[in-house]
């Protein structure tokens, strides 16, 4: 196999596998970020504040009703402008370049982060308001029951939420490809374009792509498994 | 924010507007037909139907869209037998190959939530339909597929949002719908929030009717539910 993959792909190999790491490394990252957004659009969307949920809402909704290629092409075309807009009011008039990758990730953890907020917003709803009213007659603070009571619990029940969400990250990384950052598809596409074996790379991109999402449902699985041992079944 | 370039740019993107509601409506037609027959296949129980029609949903729904329209508009016309072949006139343009692989793609989706929709429909439902001597085309034709529609109209007015989205992928084979227009304007103007918010506008309008529609089909198939007056 790693044979076939160093000689065997008009020498093409090598650089798919590290397109391959890339992709692994994009898709990590952007899920990461995209957690880190949907806890705080969730929270937001959770909270008492009519702004802070109005703007929750905002993002949810554009996001998610809006291709993710615009996106992409948002934060690629626009991205340094605004970086630098920000940079200006706090003084600072340099300019500033963001690399494919940065780009990339805000762009897929901003995507990711839109439908992590609504598996979060769910997860926490489906924590009984009992448990919460027992810790709080237990004397546990807000931050205590946030911690013992509310995040583990909203961890099991967004587990297999989230395991559709890292699926729906995966494959858009894909479209990155565009930005010229080497990743699966972006090699697949430069292999193809030299060799003009367009089928062949084409397929292999594809099976990479299966390999990794068979991976990831097997390991969120084993996952879900791991988080439920101490939950009866019927 | 520069509100003449928004408005200029609005009847270009508008303009590209058809383009991107005949790719969806095409691709949706043609993936219902494979959705429907997909789905009855995974479920006659003969091993063969079964093993290609998960391989299919499979591949499918594991891979990127951007890839699966790759292989068919670039990687098929480096097949010999493909391009001497009769479909060629077809898989040599890209809007057919745009909706062939939208098409596929929603297809896949679309069968696993009919499925899961056939299998949710009561045991009690069907035993009723038996005992009323209907047959088994009868009764699919009459019960199991009327209490599944119903069943899967939530989920499947997810999929329309996720293949007017997915539609804008085939501007990446220089189709110039929405999203390849708003690219090509972004280049030219730079004014890049600018499009982007239009072209965004118009993506949620079409969503939002589409949402609608779905929410109309839904009240329409579920008159008990209805409050009587």
């Amino acid at each position: 196999m790693l044979d076939l993959l160093t000689s065997g792909l008009h020498g093409w190999g090598p650089q798919l596998l590290s397109g391959t790491a890339m992709t692994i490394a994009v898709a990590l990252s952007s899920f990461l970020l995209g957690l880190a957004f949907g806890a705080a659009g969730a929270a937001a969307k959770l909270s008492d504040s009519l702004v802070l949920r109005g703007l929750a809402e905002l993002y949810t909704t554009a996001v998610r009703g809006v291709p993710e290629l615009l996106v992409i092409y948002l934060l690629f075309f626009g991205g340094s402008g605004m970086i630098m807009a920000v940079a200006g009011i706090f003084g600072y008039s340099g300019y500033v370049e963001l690399n494919a990758f940065s780009i990339g990730v805000a762009a897929v953890g901003l995507i990711s982060g839109a439908y992590s907020t609504e598996v979060i917003r769910g997860a926490v709803k489906s924590v009984p308001y009992g448990q919460i009213e027992a810790a709080r007659a237990c004397g546990m603070g807000r931050w205590r029951i946030l911690r013992r009571v509310l995040v583990p619990q909203t961890l099991r029940f967004a587990l297999p939420g989230l395991g559709n969400v890292w699926q729906l990250t995966l494959k858009d990384t894909a479209l990155i490809s565009v930005t010229a950052l080497a990743e699966i598809m972006r090699v697949a596409h430069t292999a193809a374009g030299s060799t003009r074996q367009s089928f062949l790379f084409y397929s292999v991109a594809a099976l990479l792509y299966l390999a990794l999402t068979t991976v990831s449902t097997t390991a969120f699985q084993r996952a879900e498994r791991y988080a439920s041992r101490g939950v009866r079944r019927a | 924010m520069n509100w003449t370039v928004m408005w200029d740019s609005l009847p270009r993107l508008a303009a590209a507007l058809p383009l991107t509601l005949q790719l969806v409506t095409m691709a949706l037609a043609a993936g219902a037909v494979l959705a429907f027959a997909t789905a009855l296949l995974r479920l006659s129980g003969n091993r063969v139907a079964v093993a290609l029609t998960s391989t299919y949903s499979f591949v499918f729904r594991g891979t990127p869209l951007l890839v699966q329209i790759f292989l068919i508009y670039y990687g098929l016309s480096q097949l010999e037998f493909v391009r001497d072949s009769f479909l060629w006139p077809v898989l040599s343009q890209p809007m057919w190959c745009a909706i062939l692989a939208l098409a596929l793609n929603t297809g896949a989706y679309t069968s696993e939530i009919l499925r899961g929709a056939i299998e949710t429909v009561p045991q009690g439902q069907v035993e009723a339909a038996r005992a009323c001597g209907m047959s088994r085309v009868r009764m699919f034709r009459r019960i199991v597929l009327p209490v599944a529609v119903r069943q899967m109209l939530p989920a499947y007015g997810n999929e329309v949002i996720l293949m007017v989205k997915a539609s804008s992928l085939a501007s990446t084979i220089t189709m110039m719908e929405i999203t390849g227009v708003a690219r090509r304007m972004i280049a030219q103007t730079f004014a890049v929030m600018e499009i982007f918010i239009v072209a965004g506008i118009l993506y949620l309008l079409i969503n939002f009717i589409a949402t609608r529609l779905i929410r109309h089909a839904e009240w329409r198939m579920t008159p008990y539910l209805r409050a009587r007056a």
